[in-house]
């Protein structure tokens, strides 16, 4: 990912963007962090929100026009937000011990205001502030211009007259009673060139007064001509804005709509000019989403109750604090979290996608130092909910799988995060499982006529691991559906890799996968693991796939079952977007005799069991609360057809069934209840069925055993659980102890009569106590690390 | 590293094959080039090493972790 990438990334992640009111109000005040203050009864807080993008709040707060309360998404759900009745409580509750607003030190620069209306009072604010020498003209006896026609019962003189000192508690020179005059003076032609030589800027804001101003240009509606977006007209040094820019010579007598909030708006924007012009720098650099516009923002308000407002609004209303507070929780509190909402992962991080794009790319770019959203990165099960349900389709697997790969390309990838998996695979492509055959061949005739399959069972390696009777029985189903015309294929379809990022190591299984695939003829390939399905659909376009569930639903003669209750099903997240995969379990199902209660997120929406994307290896408290979450969503029975979502939820209690339980399964066992298999117990598995379908289907035996395979291992209960949850092998155990007999390298205790041994088989070094009984060992316990005894280990 | 177990607890142990009792003593221990020297217990002819359960799940996985994340 680089830099630019990263933007791009991140932009699409909206979270970030301004709630609808904001973006609506031209001041942009921060109404979902006021009302969120007031909520909780800060007012203090919220009165300084308030006080940031107003300069007037006392004003403001009781005669804005509100164009925030037609974009609120309350609006239909019980009424808009009663913002500004909000921002008088703010005021009134929290502006006490507010401090004064100290402005920066005198510059020398001087600005001319022309009027002393809303407007240019804003300029004159914000420029003072800035430290900028100001001196606004007023042609009448008093400040506030437009602002003293407002009713007094709307807006009481005393709010009025104490808003607009802050005006002079700035420093603002203030001349009343002085209109610029028309004509020029001290030997000028035109009152502006006279400002323009002695002032550094000018604003011109003389209000609703149809001004045909005879040194600047006009558009063709007859107002004058500005720069949209920094307020410049046709005279570099004069900037001007307020109600004088909608006001036309065409028109002189038309009555403008007049809007306080959009007249501070302008003056905003044309104070941030002229301060930068100034400055002499760059006027237009870094300026967007100034004035009213459209958020980007989307927010789901299915979840939202229709509230109203607690008495009756309108500008005059002055709230309690605890109506105020009241008022103020109605507030939705508009963010998206789409992702986050439905992810336990990424709610576990405590943050959204544009956060974490911007880590995993920090994380990817340290040269030196700690990387901290390793774990992060490799936690995702690149399971796609994410962009399923975000808005602009954000998906952070996507992006923590080309970290993990960038990863591993800069050796950065923690050994520890996958090896196990990796072993798993490696052990699955290895001589005690993998096989690529053609169908026993039943007659002389059938071995005449056919060199090739057609098809071939590719069951994958964690359904042998788990329920390798299954993988008998659902061969000889294909072989009887299609007259003996389908080869097996025992091997994993590199999908540990691929998720570890290990694109190397996934090229060399694929590259495997592919000699074997052409050695049978290239026949068309029988998925029944939906990882699988999904591997084969991205990573290998020219092999003709069939989902194992498309072809049992077509073909596959059911038995009516006994069914107690209705049973739901989770669909496995990998297929996702195999809409005819989930069709087919669900007719099975129903043909069956079964009824069907659909999850709240399912198919298309459907979650991870934490097996995906080897979560469950990188981080177990995570990987645990994605199978809480998901276990918890319905008490029914729940059916897969995933042989690791099937394993991740019965292991931790949760009644569950594989497709195929009711499909081969014993009617009369209680297979939903049925324990989970181990991992040594899946390594087993997958040895014997090949060496059972070996002998009984081909006539052929497995190679030789290694010396360590013949060491007997007696496991207690208490330890079975302790090596399984410390991800140790039988296997494991088996070389360490063939390792101390054979060498004598082995500790003992005279007091227990135990033996301690150690031995490194690969990268990790395995520790296993014992004692020898009779022909077997009985172990007490087994441990392991990765750090080496000795000098000289490699980085 | 060996100041996080007592080697005291292990005192029962000794080489199989010298039958020499473990005697504490300096040993590297070392990860992805980084290497540290600890006491923990080894046969005092063979130099047969014994890394205690509570090191190997504890202190160890730590320094991995953070040596892996560096």
């Amino acid at each position: 990912m680089n830099q630019q990438e990263l933007r791009e990334q991140e932009n699409r992640c909206i979270q970030e963007q301004a709630p609808a009111c904001a973006a609506t109000c031209p001041a942009h005040v921060d109404v979902r962090g006021l009302a969120d203050g007031i909520a909780k009864g800060d007012f203090a807080s919220a009165y300084k929100l308030y006080r940031k993008a107003v300069p007037f709040p006392g004003i403001i707060s009781r005669i804005c026009n509100q164009p925030c309360q037609t974009a609120c998404l309350r609006k239909d759900l019980g009424g808009a937000i009663e913002v500004a009745a909000l921002e008088r409580a703010a005021l009134e509750f929290g502006s006490h011990d507010a401090e004064a607003i100290k402005p920066l030190p005198r510059k020398a620069k001087t600005v001319a205001i022309i009027g002393g209306g809303i407007s240019g009072l804003t300029v004159a604010h914000d420029l003072a502030r800035k430290g900028w020498g100001v001196v606004v003209f007023e042609a009448g006896d008093r400040l506030g211009g437009g602002l003293w026609k407002t009713p007094p019962d709307l807006l009481p003189r005393e709010v009025l007259v104490n808003d607009l000192k802050i005006i002079e508690s700035l420093g603002v020179e203030i001349r009343l009673n002085t209109s610029v005059g028309r004509s020029g003076g001290n030997g000028h032609s035109t009152f502006l060139a006279r400002l323009c030589d002695e002032y550094d800027a000018v604003y011109l804001a003389v209000g609703p007064h149809s001004s045909d101003i005879p040194d600047l240009n006009m558009n063709e509606n007859g107002q004058i001509a500005v720069d949209p977006l920094t307020f410049q007209t046709s005279l570099e040094k004069v900037f001007a804005g307020g109600d004088v820019l909608r006001t036309s010579v065409n028109f002189p007598t038309q009555e403008i709509p007049h809007s306080a909030i959009l007249s501070i708006s302008d003056g905003r924007r044309a104070a941030t000019s002229m301060d930068r012009f100034l400055q002499k720098v760059s006027l237009t650099a870094s300026r967007s989403n100034e004035g009213p516009y459209e958020t980007r923002l989307y927010t789901n308000t299915d979840e939202i109750a229709p509230q109203a407002p607690l008495i009756e609004t309108d500008l005059s209303t002055r709230y309690s604090r605890e109506v105020a507070e009241t008022e103020a929780a109605r507030c939705i509190q508009c963010e998206c979290l789409e992702c986050v909402k439905n992810c336990e992962y990424l709610r576990h991080y405590k943050g959204y996608p544009k956060k974490y794009i911007r880590e995993v790319y920090n994380n990817l770019s340290i040269v030196m130092g700690t990387r901290h959203s390793n774990q992060f990165i490799n936690t995702c099960a690149l399971c796609g909910l994410c962009a399923e349900v975000c808005p602009t389709d954000v998906d952070m697997g996507e992006i923590c799988h080309n970290a993990r790969e960038q990863m591993v390309e800069q050796k950065r990838m923690p050994a520890s995060a996958h090896d196990f998996a990796l072993q798993d695979m490696a052990f699955s492509n290895g001589e005690k499982f993998a096989l690529a055959h053609n169908a026993p061949v039943g007659s002389r005739c059938e071995a005449m006529l056919r060199t090739y399959n057609e098809f071939v069972f590719f069951p994958g390696c964690q359904l042998s691991g788990s329920s390798p009777e299954y993988v008998e029985k659902s061969y000889a189903f294909l072989r009887e559906a299609f007259d003996n015309n389908v080869g097996l294929m025992l091997r994993c379809c590199g999908a540990p890799a691929d998720w570890a990022g290990r694109k190397e190591l996934f090229a060399n299984s694929q590259s495997e996968f592919r000699a074997e695939y052409e050695k049978l003829g290239k026949p068309k390939v029988i998925l029944s693991c939906s990882s699988c399905y999904q591997m084969f659909q991205k990573h290998y376009p020219e092999v003709e796939i069939l989902s194992f569930w498309d072809v049992m639903n077509e073909h596959g003669k059911f038995k009516k079952r006994e069914f107690s209750a209705p049973v739901t099903i989770h669909d496995p997240c990998s297929t996702r977007y195999e809409n005819h995969i989930q069709d087919s379990i669900r007719d099975i199902i129903v043909k069956m005799g079964g009824e069907i209660q659909e999850l709240p997120l399912s198919r298309e929406k459907t979650e991870c069991c934490s097996f995906g994307g080897l979560m469950w290896l990188a981080n177990k408290p995570v990987a645990e609360k994605m199978v809480q979450q998901r276990i918890n969503e319905s008490q029914l029975d729940y059916v897969t057809y995933c042989a690791m979502c099937r394993d991740f939820f019965a292991r931790k209690g949760k009644r569950t069934l594989h497709i195929f339980d009711y499909i081969f399964g014993e009617e009369k066992s209680d297979l939903a209840a049925a324990p989970t298999v181990g991992f040594s117990q899946r390594h087993e598995n997958r040895a014997r069925l090949k060496e059972k379908l070996l002998r009984e289907l081909w006539s052929e035996t497995m190679p030789e055993q290694s010396a360590f395979e013949s060491i007997r291992l007696v496991l207690p209960d208490d330890v079975q659980n302790q090596v399984e949850d410390r991800l140790i092998l039988v296997e494991d155990m088996q070389k360490v102890i063939e390792y101390a007999e054979r060498t004598g390298k082995r500790m003992f205790n005279a007091s227990t009569g135990h033996y301690l041994a150690y031995y490194k088989p690969t990268s990790v070094t395995y520790w296993v106590e014992y004692t020898p009984q009779d022909d077997a060992f009985l172990v007490h316990r087994a441990y392991s690390h990765r750090m080496e005894i000795g000098m000289g280990a490699q980085k | 590293m060996s100041q996080y177990v007592d080697l005291s607890a292990y005192q029962g142990w000794a080489c199989a094959d010298c039958g020499e009792p473990l005697k504490p003593g300096k040993v590297d221990i070392s990860y992805l080039g980084n290497s540290f020297p600890v006491e923990l217990l080894k046969c005092p002819k063979c130099g047969l090493v014994f890394v205690p359960e509570e090191l190997a799940l504890g202190k160890m996985v730590e320094v991995e972790k953070a040596l892996e994340d560096k």
